[in-house]
């Protein structure tokens, strides 16, 4: 099946399988392998990517569902040598540890922070239509859907503040 | 040549302490760092290779008789596949850790459901998915095989049997006593990054892409399964995303690959499903655990008992070393241990993340938490009047452990002054309770090799076919041959993973920091020598820092004195007498504060803190994470984490990441840790000792002891769900 995918501003046309995730698309059709296969069932969160803007669990999804999208993958935030602020205090907070869920952390916390600017409420908001304030809290449950079986989520969650201008 | 170095006598000269770069123990990031979090660093199932053909493995459904897979046929004409395999070298089972031969093997009788039969292998992913699928399996002339632990045939574990003086007596005699069973489920590593392999053949040379902690003995073991020479075979694994013990044994899915790449003649890719991970490859037994403690009126313990009960496959010798620190822990005269270990056709039972401490140690100290309420002394107190002064079996002494320390430390950090009483404390609808237990570890040496090459331009290389699987290990070889030829951090390139290099420890039992440590250490030494005789002088009043090397008082670059020549150093550990002549641990403190509801039974932990000694810490960064990661495995064990078996087959009823419950982001507090400074000169050269599991050995009993405090509730069978608490309350 054609489609028209834009990923981190490159423009690409496939002719996939319709069974094609969007999560394989990107690993087996696009060499694109930062995106993580942790579960394949919308369960862990390390395919994570952001669609339009929005954190999706790309194993969830199938590429020919997305035709005209804008996908931005790991691989569009940063680079080794060019890092985004988040990746970089990922690095100094030791945010991960095998790192293979951490592209997912990362695609989602960019997204995440989009969301807490944007005024979007979380489970653990005091008022639904206060804005919510960057609290452990507020990132922890906001980044539960990013499982980390080397459990770096303290680090995550400095690193997210780190990288948030948070502070301490 | 080859620097042989054989651990037989205590290393007190402290080297490390001597050297002037400054960079071990430091907390530096992870040089792979940079990679990871961009998404470069190159996982198993994520190398580019051409032509390359997917393979899906496919299971058994039930867990005895004759395996017929009755359309194979019609699934080989599918669209797009290439083979379906069911060869005699399919892994009944994974292998256990430093097996280094082939587990038992063949697809043809189901032994447990899950078992992975044959593999479908076709041109896309997809097609060889739906193809799997759609393979139809039956099982003929096969009975229900038991897979219940607690009414299975058992064989007693003699050789693991202890009985020291008369327990019994000591418990009749005894001013407080406690005897309690405590039963723990089966547990999964369930590593992020599930197994997955590419092989691909050239001729009769294998290279296997794979996610494994051990390469040396994984190669042996792919090699045994096959039926090929180890030569012909080459694994890599520069990253793992994640082992924990389930990466330790070489594991269905390499096998597959390689059968299945010769078969079609490319390169296949074979990637366990995550339902695949829970149900074919290792979980942790499940274990029943009788605990008895005798004690006299001050809480001095004259008895001490633990009998366990676990579970395995039968063939398979693993038995969960339950009892391992129960040996040595605390004092106490009369002493009686054993282990049965049941038949059973549930998965394979192997090493998760501590294999015998996790479970044990929490076991233990949940008996010793109830003995200290039972006495109505301080928990902390309680632990400080059983330190013995030698290993209550042997007589022997200790390397080093401060453990008291750990115990006091971690009390003050924490604020444990001021613990409530039992149900004491309430804020609202949550009862809040404190808790604690101590951390206990057996501290191993193993072979290993590494080659340290110093170039001519004054940078260094260091190669071995050590894995990092999230442990540091990147980070801590090059901080130790920094610090030993006095360069900078940036100046030392690390090449892991890869079985063309010198046969390492492999990452397992803790043991991989200190064994692949001391091998680059030994090859520094070795170095360092032959650049004090180029300047005619004494290893030892050699200074190196920055790249220069200073002697006599005269300073020059690294590079100058090796005048374009480079230094390759061969270096060989192997453990030795220290290993035997003394007890060797690490030791620990957990300090938990739980929030209990009061109407639901809903367990939140609130804080959590661990002091840790665990000999000199190589670095301060990412010891520190692995204590993170072992507490919160800690959190899981105790409120969420259990394999659920149906009763009648063994199928794992929560084969997934939604059902099978890893702690997530919002169930673990900003967890503190706290790393006592500690040189073990028995250990090892560097005085380093393993660290990447005592954060867990123990961590659940402080949970369910704080439960306790907050609500009066003794949970004694894991986890500590809802269910479980309301009930007592
Ligand atoms: S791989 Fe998509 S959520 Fe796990
Ligand atoms: S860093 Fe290993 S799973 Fe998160």
């Amino acid at each position: 099946m054609e489609t028209q995918l834009t990923i981190n501003g490159t423009q690409h046309k496939l002719d996939l399988d319709p069974r094609t995730t969007l999560l394989d698309a990107l690993r087996h059709h696009l060499g694109l392998t930062g995106s993580k296969k942790g579960c394949d069932h919308g369960q862990c969160g390390a395919c994570t990517v952001m669609v339009n803007g929005r954190r999706i669990n790309s194993c969830l999804t199938l590429a020919c569902m997305h035709d005209g999208d804008e996908v931005t993958t790991i691989e569009g935030i940063g680079q080794p040598d060019n890092l985004s602020p988040l990746q970089q205090a990922f690095v100094s907070e030791d945010g991960f540890q095998c790192g293979y869920c951490t592209p997912g952390q990362i695609c989602s916390a960019t997204a995440m922070l989009e969301e807490i600017a944007n005024g979007w409420p979380s489970h653990v908001t005091g008022e639904l239509d206060a804005s919510a304030e960057l609290t452990t809290e507020e990132i922890s449950e906001r980044m539960s859907g990013n499982l980390c079986r080397c459990s770096a989520y303290p680090n995550i969650v400095e690193a997210i503040r780190k990288a948030a201008g948070g502070g301490a | 040549m080859t620097e042989h170095f054989k651990m037989d006598a205590p290393a007190t000269d402290r080297r490390l302490d001597d050297m002037a770069q400054g960079l071990v123990g430091a907390p530096l990031d992870r040089p792979e760092g940079p990679l990871k979090v961009s998404g470069t660093a190159t996982y198993a199932d994520e190398w580019q290779v051409d032509g390359l053909a997917h393979g899906v493995l496919v299971r058994a459904p039930g867990n005895s008789g004759r395996v017929v897979l009755a359309n194979r046929n019609a699934v080989a004409r599918m669209d797009g596949v290439l083979a379906v395999i069911d060869d005699d070298r399919l892994l009944r089972n994974p292998a256990q850790g430093t097996a280094n031969e082939a587990p038992i093997q063949g697809p043809h009788h189901a032994a447990y459901m899950g078992q992975l039969i044959a593999v479908v292998v076709a041109e896309s992913f997809e097609q060889a998915r739906h193809a799997a699928q759609s393979l139809e399996v039956t099982l003929e002339g096969g009975t229900l095989m038991p897979v219940d632990p607690t009414t299975a045939a058992v064989e007693p574990q003699e050789s693991k049997n202890l009985d020291q003086g008369d327990l019994d007596a000591a418990m009749e005699t005894a001013a407080h006593s406690v005897d309690a069973i405590y039963t723990t489920p089966s547990h999964s590593s369930t590593p992020m990054e599930p197994h997955a392999s590419i092989a691909t053949w050239e001729g009769d040379d294998l290279t296997l892409r794979g996610s494994y902690q051990m390469l040396k003995y994984n190669r042996n073991e792919l090699a045994d399964a096959l039926g090929i020479h180890p030569d012909r075979v080459r694994i890599l694994s520069p990253y793992v995303g994640g082992g924990f013990g389930s990466k330790l044994g070489l594991a269905p899915e390499a096998v597959a690959a390689s059968i299945a790449a010769k078969q079609v003649g490319r390169p296949v890719s074979v990637a366990l499903q995550r339902p695949q991970v829970f149900e074919a490859t290792m979980r942790r037994s499940e274990t029943s655990q009788r605990v008895r403690l005798a004690a006299d009126a001050e809480g001095r313990l004259t008895g001490l008992g633990h009998d366990a009960l676990v579970s395995n496959l039968p063939g398979e010798t693993f038995a969960e070393p339950i009892l391992q620190a129960s040996h040595f822990l605390y004092a106490g005269a009369n002493r009686r241990m054993s282990m049965d270990l049941a038949r059973v056709h549930r998965l394979c039972a192997g090493s998760v993340r501590a294999p015998g401490e996790a479970v044990g140690v929490t076991a233990l100290e949940n008996a010793m938490d109830e003995l200290a309420h039972e006495i109505g002394i301080d928990p902390v107190e309680l632990r400080r009047r059983n330190i013995p002064e030698k290993d209550p079996e042997s007589g022997k002494d200790y390397s080093s452990r401060r453990f008291r320390e750990a115990l006091d430390s971690g009390a003050e950090a924490f604020g444990w002054a001021d613990r409530p009483g039992v149900k004491e404390r309430r804020e609202g609808e949550w009862l809040i309770g404190y808790g604690m237990a101590s951390a206990a570890r057996v501290n191993v040496l193993m072979e290993s090799q590494a080659r340290v090459t110093l170039l001519p331009d004054g940078r260094a290389r260091v190669e071995t076919d050590m894995t990092d699987i999230g442990t540091g290990t990147y980070a801590i070889l090059g901080q130790i041959a920094g610090e030993m030829l006095g360069l900078p951090r940036d100046a030392v390139d690390v090449v892991l993973g890869d079985t063309a290099l010198p046969p390492a420890s492999g990452s397992g039992g803790s043991w991989g920091a200190s064994s692949s440590g001391t091998s680059v250490y030994v090859a520094c030494q070795a170095i360092r020598r032959q650049l004090a005789e180029r300047l005619g002088g004494e290893e030892a009043d050699l200074t190196l820092k920055d790249g220069s090397a200073t002697f006599d008082n005269q300073t020059r670059p690294l590079a100058e004195i090796l005048d374009g020549d480079e230094i390759v150093k061969l270096a060989h550990l192997q453990p030795g007498d220290t290993s035997d002549a003394v007890r060797q641990a690490t030791f620990g403190a957990y300090f938990a504060e739980v929030a209990v509801h009061a109407a639901s039974g809903e367990t939140r932990v609130r804080r959590m803190h661990g002091s840790f000694a665990a000999g000199r810490i190589l670095n301060a960064k990412t010891a520190r994470s692995q204590c993170l990661g072992g507490m919160t495995f800690g959190i899981g064990m105790a409120l969420t984490e259990e394999l659920a078996f149906d009763p009648r087959d063994g199928h794992v009823a929560n084969h997934n990441l939604a059902e099978y419950h890893i702690a997530v982001n919002a169930d673990v507090p900003q967890l503190t840790v706290e790393l006592l400074e500690e040189r073990d000169d028995w250990a090892n050269p560097m005085q380093a000792k393993g660290i990447g599991e005592l954060g867990i050995c123990g961590a659940a009993a402080a949970i369910t002891n704080a439960i306790f405090n907050a609500t009066g509730v003794r949970v004694r069978d894991y986890p500590a769900t809802l269910d479980k608490v309301i009930a007592g309350m």
